[in-house]
């Protein structure tokens, strides 16, 4: 299931619906992504997402089906905030439910380390010195690529 | 064509999304930068270093080589940092 919305999540609830009635489930795993008030040197004080209404749920949707095809998940959750959000919010949560925790743990690594190269989002923060656009992180790209070479 | 631009590109270009008649000149990605960098000195900024630039048609990522049509939705935005 995917969801992008302004307001905050619960994260006990959340993972109670997602496993829910089904006991065929014998794990979870999750991501949960806050802000930091940090942004290489400089303290950060806020942070504005913008996205891209549309292709955001779309690509999120073909980022989950893809996980559903390379492992035997149960069930799947992306939900991801947009808007203005300070140091300690939740941006992201990614779970993940299994009969067995290889699975589960592998398809949320996936989730989150696709779902930063690939979904329309984009952060500005504020610091300050002012307002800056966030830049992309090489590092994102290779986390990415690993998922990329076939073993 | 619908354009839409997104983060420091709408902040530059100074607009969200406008609709463009396509140019005849026009016929794929790559043209489509080139012609929409001569719109003015606030395209031609934010449009000056295409290794920063990611376009999407039609809500898919896409390469220079792609072709545009008069129908497309074209969004022209930063290298993505979510999560």
């Amino acid at each position: 299931m995917i969801r992008v919305q302004r307001e905050d999540f619960d994260v006990g609830a959340e993972l109670e619906a997602l496993t829910k009635g089904n006991p065929r489930i014998g794990g979870v795993a999750s991501f949960i992504g806050l802000v930091r008030d940090m942004g290489g040197s400089d303290r950060v004080t806020a942070l504005t997402l913008e996205h891209y209404p549309g292709m955001t749920e779309k690509k999120l949707a073909e980022i989950e089906a893809e996980a559903n095809k390379r492992w035997p998940l149960d069930a799947s959750l992306i939900i991801h905030r947009y808007g203005r959000l300070e140091p300690g919010d939740r941006i992201v949560l990614v779970a993940t439910a299994s009969p067995h925790r290889e699975a589960a743990l592998a398809a949320c690594h996936f989730l989150i380390d696709w779902l930063k190269t690939d979904a329309p989002f984009w952060k500005s923060e504020e610091t300050p010195e002012g307002k800056r656009w966030v830049e992309k992180r090489a590092e994102d790209d290779a986390a990415t690529q690993r998922w990329t070479i076939k073993s | 064509m619908h354009l839409l631009y997104f983060a420091w590109l709408r902040a530059k270009i100074g607009t969200a999304e406008e609709e463009l008649a396509l140019p005849s000149q026009v016929h794929d990605v790559k043209s489509l930068l080139d012609w929409l960098k001569t719109r003015g000195p606030n395209y031609a900024e934010a449009l000056k270093d295409l290794g920063t630039v990611r376009v999407a048609v039609n809500q898919d990522y896409v390469g220079p080589e792609h072709r545009v049509r008069d129908g497309d939705e074209i969004a022209i935005f930063p290298p993505v940092t979510g999560g």
